[in-house]
């Protein structure tokens, strides 16, 4: 698929009808949206037959990028009840097949090496401190190939340091820097500050083995029953 | 929700040991036919939990479709398995990609805790203080 057609299907998507401020709702538009998803298959082959997850999927923008290049298996998840009804529309419309849950990321537990690779625009943390730095450290956690994700580039430095060090990045690099169009509801410097700088990151998680993995205690749990 | 994505899902209710594999009660479920990628069914079987698939499926009522030990690789490449819908390819396929579950709950093994499914769609929210620490 061509990036301007991903474009164009994208901006054809349903956005939040009445966005959440407390959670950050607002979508990720067409323009960023697609080129994300065009850089993770183009430049690294991170989507077209992997396991795709889309943190705080909202309105699915990112799982229907990802559906529509061709991802074997894309899982949508979010907090909130109306985001995800939109984003089970939006997949619906376009005929995609896109498994969605309800969680706060924070305690998100999946198990095993199952998910290639996460995608994600988090909240920024100007809600709730924070927030960000939840996402990128369930990120890592969960993908085995390689983590997607958006932050405010006034925070670069911090997000370089507390991925290396804490959320076992063998590596965190910004692919490029984007002006962010955020609703006027968000806006949260000057008066009329609508746009903001924000870096395009990918992170690349430490091999982990299966020892650690939720799959080998079951296993183990499973045998001593049988003894 | 699809079973390759009950096979990765866990509980993370307070007093869960590992919360895996989530129980599945189902009232309501639906099947829809894709494409199969055998390369990449091929890469998914070692990652699989076998035990909890076959436990998901016998859940749906189907306790045919797949057997008690995982196929080999040898098995799932055979030549014509994309073709032949009775083939251990075609079965994982169905198992993993083509049944969703609509309506119904995920229970927590070790706990109890029951998370609804709901159009499709299992909630998992978890009060403050029922989040395992
Ligand atoms: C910036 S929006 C992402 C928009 C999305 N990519 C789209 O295209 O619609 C952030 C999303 O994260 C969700 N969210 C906020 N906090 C969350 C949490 N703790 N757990 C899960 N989702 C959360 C919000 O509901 C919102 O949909």
């Amino acid at each position: 698929m061509k990036l301007k057609q991903l474009e164009g299907l994208l901006g054809d998507l349903q956005q939040f009808t009445a966005p959440k401020v407390e959670l950050e709702q607002y979508a990720t538009g067409p323009h960023i949206a697609s080129r994300m998803l065009y850089t993770a298959e183009n430049s690294f082959d991170d989507i077209t037959g992997k396991v795709v997850a889309d943190f705080g999927c909202g309105c699915g923008t990112l799982s229907v990028a990802s559906s529509l290049l061709d991802a074997e298996h894309v899982v949508g998840i979010d907090i909130d009840p109306q985001s995800l009804e939109l984003a089970q529309e939006n997949a619906a419309d376009l005929e995609l097949d896109i498994d969605l849950i309800q969680c706060d990321i924070k305690n998100l537990n999946l198990r095993g090496l199952l998910v290639d690779t996460v995608v994600m625009n988090p909240p920024f943390g100007t809600s709730r401190k924070g927030a960000d730095m939840e996402f990128i450290s369930m990120g890592m956690k969960v993908a085995t190939r390689a983590v997607y994700s958006l932050h405010k580039t006034s925070t670069r430095e911090h997000i370089k340091k507390v991925a290396l060090r804490n959320c076992n990045a063998i590596s965190a690099e910004v692919l490029c820097e984007l002006r962010y169009n955020l609703p006027r509801t968000y806006k949260f410097h000057k008066q009329n500050e609508v746009d903001i700088a924000v870096d395009f990151w990918r992170f690349v998680p430490r091999a982990r083995d299966e020892g650690s993995t939720a799959c080998s205690v079951t296993n183990l749990k499973q045998r001593r029953m049988h003894r | 929700m699809r079973l390759l994505t009950h096979n990765m899902l866990a509980s993370n209710a307070r007093g869960a040991v590992t919360g895996y594999p989530l129980k599945l009660q189902v009232v309501k479920w639906s099947t829809k036919e894709v494409e199969p990628n055998p390369e990449f069914l091929r890469g998914m079987l070692p990652k699989i939990d076998w035990p909890a698939l076959v436990a998901a499926t016998q859940a749906l009522g189907l306790p045919e479709l797949l057997p008690e030990a995982p196929p080999t690789d040898a098995e799932l490449s055979a030549e014509g398995a994309a073709a032949d819908e009775g083939s251990a390819l075609r079965r994982l396929h169905r198992a993993l990609l083509e049944i969703h579950i609509e309506e119904g709950a995920l229970v927590c093994p070790d706990t109890d805790r029951c998370f609804p499914i709901s159009r499709g769609v299992p909630n998992m929210l978890l009060h403050e203080d029922e989040v395992r620490n």
